[in-house]
């Protein structure tokens, strides 16, 4: 990796620290109802679905509507690909898509992984595209937040037995959020080149006589709500890889910044929620060290090349020729440092779109993503959900650091007693589930969808269900997920991680609202500083870490230690 | 401040010791071990592992091994629990001496003048029983009638009997304390088996002991901690074989009890018990194991001025005279009048003007004293002439007293005034009353001469103390019947954050519901029948053992040296307590990441030699490896023993500065310490050839 490289990373992060306070600040006043210029279609749409805006619910009320708007969002996902053969805006006649597929990208597009086992372009219809997959790639990632904000309310407020009212924060959240930065997102890719039409693919024939055809449809639409929302899902098969979804380096600049700034800026949301920006800087600290890492070793072991291609006198140097590196299923407009930079971010941020393959990243370069997954996508991680995710290790490092300064553990006032650890547990407990439960159950009943021999066949099941669990949506794409068995269980994974996890976060957040808050002392432990930034990284990575040591001992590491001693399987 | 064990027993007993060992085994009892889930989980696992072991297969020897290392895991937590028990009980049972078969004397008349003889058990809450010289107090009650000095040697370790009356707040009587004079009929206010004694005995009993709430919390993250690794280890076959690695059964029973926190899963029931156990020690008597949680979050606490703060009695500290008159005039009639004064203000006004001015004992035979009384508020003497120091003094008539009482009498006498008259006498008294003291007026013949400056004498040390609370984040509230003038300068002086001057019980409870509205958690002491609301509603309330039974029903411990500065060691066991737990919870989460690095290697070696690079401690082969893992694992528990019944090391400092050094000392020496120790087991392992 060169200078240029290392520019482009700093670069990227400069750039989200500046916006952090920015969309934080925004989110709050949009959180604390200070926004009012879009008043009278949030009254309409009250109206129509019947909600008195000022009634606030219980969180068990809130849970309620939010599985049951989910459930619901996900039926119509489902009738919506089953029928697309008879539905208008079809004009590449799509047939219908089978059941277990079907269902596999309903859970998907609802719980905001967007795992695709399917190519785009060669199965939805655009009217699925549109008004199915582009509707959920809004309501999922509002789900995302609205979860997260209620989690902030729950610290913020003081002996309170309301969090808020699901249908008023879903709807602002689209209105006052993602609405306005994917209209004026979207222009501007169009303006970069990103395709809007519902124009019928072209056939084009190519330079060498062969033909080709070019599909097409209304890609900027969906560009810029699939990576502010961390939804990940593609319009096209090959993803952010396609020069039509991601053209030039300024697109794909807007992307990466996109997938960032709404996770990076709840940190600050929540800072000024409960009066004390610093809370929420160093939250977002722990996640850039951890960022931090990820990036670097993902660009060292791509930028250090292919071993076995070495030992064939094969020149992996950089030079002002070539990108040097392990370049296999990367863009060469893109080089190392930047599909590093983006591999990196799309897996910490439980985005899941990719602009290389991560299937060809060297193996410790694919295990920095896998890893980020496993950690339960809390580096930035999906809207919301990685900034909930990352309270609950929040929660359980004040725990264990509160008793070793001698008195009840709290955080921002409230105080973690036996109800917040009983919830927090249930959540941590969705991983090695998921990962590794109906990992070991797929690798029993299917591995024929395992392509590559050796170690890096376990690694590409254990990434695609730790992407499923993670909701990142991502893969390794040799596995051949699309099969009755992996839909099902890898929907199964989907929804497991995220609403197994959102009920417990949204309990939790009713556990903290209703207590009082204990002003702070100097015998309260600080949660602002570098110490309890340290502490937070350690017990993110030593819950991870403890928890699939084995499975990536036996699966990216092995294959790392094997191809430097020279063994191929 | 260091911690002092007025009767610690030896860290290890023999007795106890032994003891615990049979105990440990008796402990293997499933309806005992269900209590602690992680120990439940690993003699499960040990009963799976030694039933696989008896059906034999490659690596007996090793297995066997494993399976026995296994059992002595539980063992060995079982070992500790016992110990932390065997210790509270030989505690209980010292103060349980007490108890002996006391036979109580049950009145049968209503003016208490007949009674009847029955055992001490016999008795209910209610019951009337005389008590007279020589007999032992059958049971905990209060004196309904009479007065009588009690022994309470027994309890207190305090030599000197103390009085015990009606009414007052000095009503209270305990079990087992002996009547030396006079006769009291005592009214039993407990059932046999309910009293203070009793309800500590069953805390430090583990079979009976309630979990505490912040122990529930961390049993739960460490059940969940245990099931991750359930499904670690449980699917670990399915990825191996897919690996082509065959691991044996026992090994991953082995990997599975060395990765669950068996440390602290082991240890939390003695770190419990130990707490209580150092309350006892200190002779405070917790009625819940949640009241010493609590005392850790104390955020706030209420302490008397007096007693507490200054010392009981006030002392002179200064001679202020009148702008006419000599300071030694004014320290000799002052003197003169307080020689009789048996009060330690008297004493102490004595004591200075002897120390300023060299003033020789007098012959007293001259001299009437006139004592203090209600109705005159004053005292002094009449001197009828006598030698001093072989001067001949003149006759002469001294008082001293509170400013009106004295300005009453000159008045009464003449009403001639030296000097600036009273406006000058009326700033000096009005100087000391702001400085926080207490003045008293000198006057001889009728003239006033002065004023004696009485001060409250702030306890040595007690500026630090407070100077240590603020740096835990502690607040400390002086509660004083003070005006709030001489209250402000004596919380000046002393260092507190605040107080409550003009103090009434209603305005206490006021106080404390107030700061817990704040969210913060509040305690006090009190001895007196009117301090048992305020006792009731704070979060610790520490009654003092000669207060009265009201008292000591209302608050959640009972102190039986009655020594309220001792609510800052309450604090601090508290804290001490929290802070084992938490640090040994980290501890045993740290250890982990060695046992991976031993074990992982070890379990796939066979299909990936490539793993050999993982080995970084370089474990001689894969079956030492997991051998010197598991016993790593057992012995831990046994090295931990000791810390985790003297809790870890607690220095009064900011939760940063704790949290700093807790985690440098258990975090990071908990990375450490396991590779350290399994290579030196594993050379052993190796050199004596076991695998």
């Amino acid at each position: 990796m060169d200078a240029n490289g290392i520019l482009q990373i700093l670069l990227y992060v400069a750039l989200i620290v500046a916006l952090t306070p920015l969309a934080g600040g925004y989110m709050a006043r949009l959180y604390e109802g200070k926004l009012t210029w879009l008043a009278w279609i949030e009254r309409l749409v009250y109206r129509l679905c019947g909600t008195s805006a000022d009634r606030e619910q219980h969180w068990t009320g809130y849970a309620l509507s939010l599985l049951a708007f989910n459930l619901v969002g996900a039926l119509a996902l489902y009738g919506l690909q089953r029928l697309q053969g008879w539905l208008p805006m079809n004009p590449a006649g799509m047939a219908a898509v089978p059941a277990d597929l079907a269902f596999n990208t309903a859970v998907s597009f609802t719980t905001n992984t967007n795992w695709q086992a399917y190519g785009g372009e060669t199965t939805m219809s655009y009217l699925t595209q549109m008004a199915g997959l582009s509707v959920q790639n809004f309501v999922s990632a509002a789900t995302g937040m609205v979860v997260a904000v209620v989690l902030i309310r729950g610290f913020a407020r003081q002996s309170a037995r309301s969090v808020g009212n699901f249908t008023v924060d879903l709807t602002r959240t689209v209105l006052y959020l993602l609405l306005p930065i994917c209209v004026v997102g979207a222009l501007a890719l169009v303006w970069l080149g990103v395709p809007q039409n519902l124009s019928p693919y072209i056939e084009a024939t190519t330079l060498e006589g062969a033909k080709q055809v070019i599909a097409q449809g209304p890609v900027a639409s969906q560009m810029m709500i699939k990576h502010l929302g961390t939804n990940g899902g593609g319009f096209f098969n090959v993803n952010a890889a396609h020069p039509y979804e991601n053209p030039n380096a300024v697109t794909n600049l807007i992307h990466m910044v996109a997938i960032f700034v709404l996770g990076a800026g709840l940190t600050n949301t929540f800072g000024r929620m409960v009066g004390d920006t610093r809370q929420g800087w160093a939250i977002l600290a722990a996640m850039g060290l951890l960022f931090l890492a990820g990036i670097g070793i993902t660009a060292w072991a791509d930028a250090a090349g292919n071993p076995a291609l070495a030992a064939l006198g094969v020149d992996q140097a950089l030079s002002p020729w070539q990108a040097g590196g392990n370049m296999e299923g990367k863009e060469v407009r893109f080089g190392i440092a930047l599909s590093a930079l983006f591999a990196t971010i799309t897996t910490a941020a439980s985005c899941g779109a990719v602009i290389a393959m991560h299937d060809s990243l060297m193996p410790l370069a694919g295990l920095a993503p896998m890893v980020n997954m496993m950690l339960g996508e809390v580096v930035v991680g999906g809207v919301g959900a990685g900034f909930y995710g990352m309270l609950i290790f929040v929660i359980l490092s004040v725990f264990i650091a509160g008793l070793m300064v001698g008195r009840t553990p709290e955080y921002v006032g409230k105080k973690i007693e036996a109800r917040e650890m009983k919830l927090a547990v249930i959540v941590i407990l969705v991983f090695p589930i998921g990962i590794l439960g109906l990992g070991a159950l797929a690798l029993l009943t299917g591995p024929e969808a395992i392509t590559a021999p050796g170690p890096h066949g376990l690694s590409q099941l254990l990434y695609a269900y730790t992407s499923a669990t993670a909701n990142n949506g991502s893969a390794f794409a040799g596995f051949g997920a699309n099969t009755v068995l992996h839909n099902t269980l890898l929907g199964l994974a989907m929804l497991l991680g995220r609403f197994m996890v959102i009920v417990p976060t949204l309990a939790i957040a009713g556990a903290v609202a209703a207590k009082k808050a204990v002003p702070p002392s100097s015998g309260t432990l600080p949660t602002h500083g570098w110490l309890f930034v340290g502490l937070l990284v350690s017990v993110v990575l030593v819950v991870g870490g403890l928890t699939f040591f084995p499975v990536i001992a036996l699966g990216p590491v092995v294959e790392h230690l094997s191809l430097a001693s020279g063994t191929l399987f | 401040m260091s911690v002092h064990r007025p009767q610690g027993l030896a860290l290890f007993d023999h007795a106890i010791l032994a003891r615990a060992a049979i105990d440990a085994v008796k402990k293997l009892d499933p309806r005992q071990l269900v209590r602690n889930p992680v120990m439940f989980a690993t003699a499960l696992v040990a009963v799976v592992a030694s039933v696989l072991t008896a059906r034999g297969g490659e690596h007996l020897g090793v297995m066997i091994q494993i399976s026995v290392w296994l059992w002595f895991t539980v063992l060995f937590a079982n070992f500790a629990e016992a110990i932390a028990e065997g210790r509270g009980k030989a505690q209980a049972a010292s103060l349980r001496k007490t108890k002996t078969e006391a036979a109580a004397k049950q009145v049968t008349s209503t003016d208490a003048a007949t009674f009847q003889t029955i055992p001490a058990q016999r008795l209910r809450a209610g019951d009337l029983v005389v008590c007279e010289a020589g007999d032992v107090i059958p049971g905990d009650g209060d004196v309904v009638a009479g007065i009588a000095t009690v022994d309470e040697s027994a309890i207190t370790g305090e030599s000197a009997p103390v009085i015990r009356e009606s009414g007052g707040d000095r009503s209270a009587v305990t079990g087992g304390t002996r009547v030396v004079s006079d006769r009291i009929v005592v009214q039993i206010t407990v059932n046999p088996g309910e009293s203070f004694l009793d309800r500590m005995i069953t805390l430090v009993e583990g079979a009976k002991r309630q979990k505490t709430p912040n122990e529930i919390a961390l049993t739960i993250l460490l059940v969940g901690m245990t099931l991750i690794f359930l499904f670690v280890v449980a699917t670990l076959p399915v990825f191996a074989s897919y690996s082509g690695a065959v691991v044996p059964v026992v090994f991953l029973a082995a990997l599975f009890v060395t990765l669950i926190p068996t440390t602290i899963g082991g240890l939390l029931s003695a770190i419990g018990i130990a707490g209580m156990d150092r309350l006892v020690k200190f002779n405070v008597i917790a009625k819940s194991g949640r009241a010493v949680e609590a005392a850790g979050d104390i955020d706030v606490l209420l302490l008397d001025k007096t007693g507490t703060i200054t010392l009981g009695a006030r002392q002179a500290a200064e001679f202020l005279p009148l702008a006419e008159v000599n300071e030694r005039d004014l320290a000799e009639a002052a003197f003169l009048s307080s020689l009789a004064d048996e009060t330690p203000e008297g004493k102490s006004i004595v004591t200075l003007a002897r120390t300023r001015f060299g003033l020789a004992e007098p012959d007293r035979g001259g001299m009437s004293f006139v004592p203090f009384t209600a109705q005159t508020r004053m005292s002094g003497v009449n001197m009828n002439g006598g030698s001093w120091g072989g001067v001949m003094t003149a006759v002469s008539e001294i008082r001293k007293g509170a400013s009106d009482a004295i300005t009453n009498y000159v008045a009464e006498r003449s009403g001639r005034m030296p000097g600036g008259g009273p406006k000058e006498l009326n700033q000096l008294v009005e100087r000391v009353a702001k400085s926080g003291g207490t003045p008293l007026v000198v006057a001889r013949d009728g003239r006033p001469l002065g004023v004696i400056h009485l001060k409250d004498i702030i306890k040595p040390g007690i500026r630090e103390r407070f100077a240590t609370l603020r740096a835990m984040g502690i607040k400390t509230v002086m509660v004083t019947g003070d005006n709030p003038l001489t209250a402000a300068a004596i919380a000046a002086e002393a260092g507190v954050d605040d107080f409550l001057a003009e103090a009434t019980p209603e305005k206490k409870l006021e106080l404390i519901r107030e700061y817990q509205q704040g969210g913060r958690l509040v305690a006090m002491c009190g001895d007196g029948s009117n301090d048992a609301p305020a006792l009731a509603q704070a979060d610790v309330g520490v009654a003092m053992n000669t207060g009265t039974q009201a008292a000591r029903e209302a608050g959640n411990m009972v102190d039986l040296e009655s020594d309220p500065t001792k609510l800052i060691e309450i604090v601090m066991i508290g804290k001490q307590l929290l802070m084992s737990r938490g640090a040994l919870t980290t501890f045993s989460i740290a250890n982990d990441v060695a046992k991976y690095f031993a074990i992982i290697p070890a379990l796939f070696l066979a299909a990936y030699p490539q793993l050999q690079a993982l080995n970084v401690m370089h474990l001689a082969s894969p079956q030492s490896a997991v051998l010197s893992a598991i016993i790593f694992n057992a012995l831990i528990i046994i090295a931990l023993i000791p810390l985790a019944l003297k809790g870890v090391r607690y220095r009064p400092a900011g939760a940063e500065a704790l949290l700093k050094r807790n985690l440098l000392v258990y975090g990071l020496g908990g990375l450490g310490v396991p590779f350290v120790g399994i290579k030196l087991i594993d050379l052993a392992v190796a050199a004596l050839g076991l695998a």
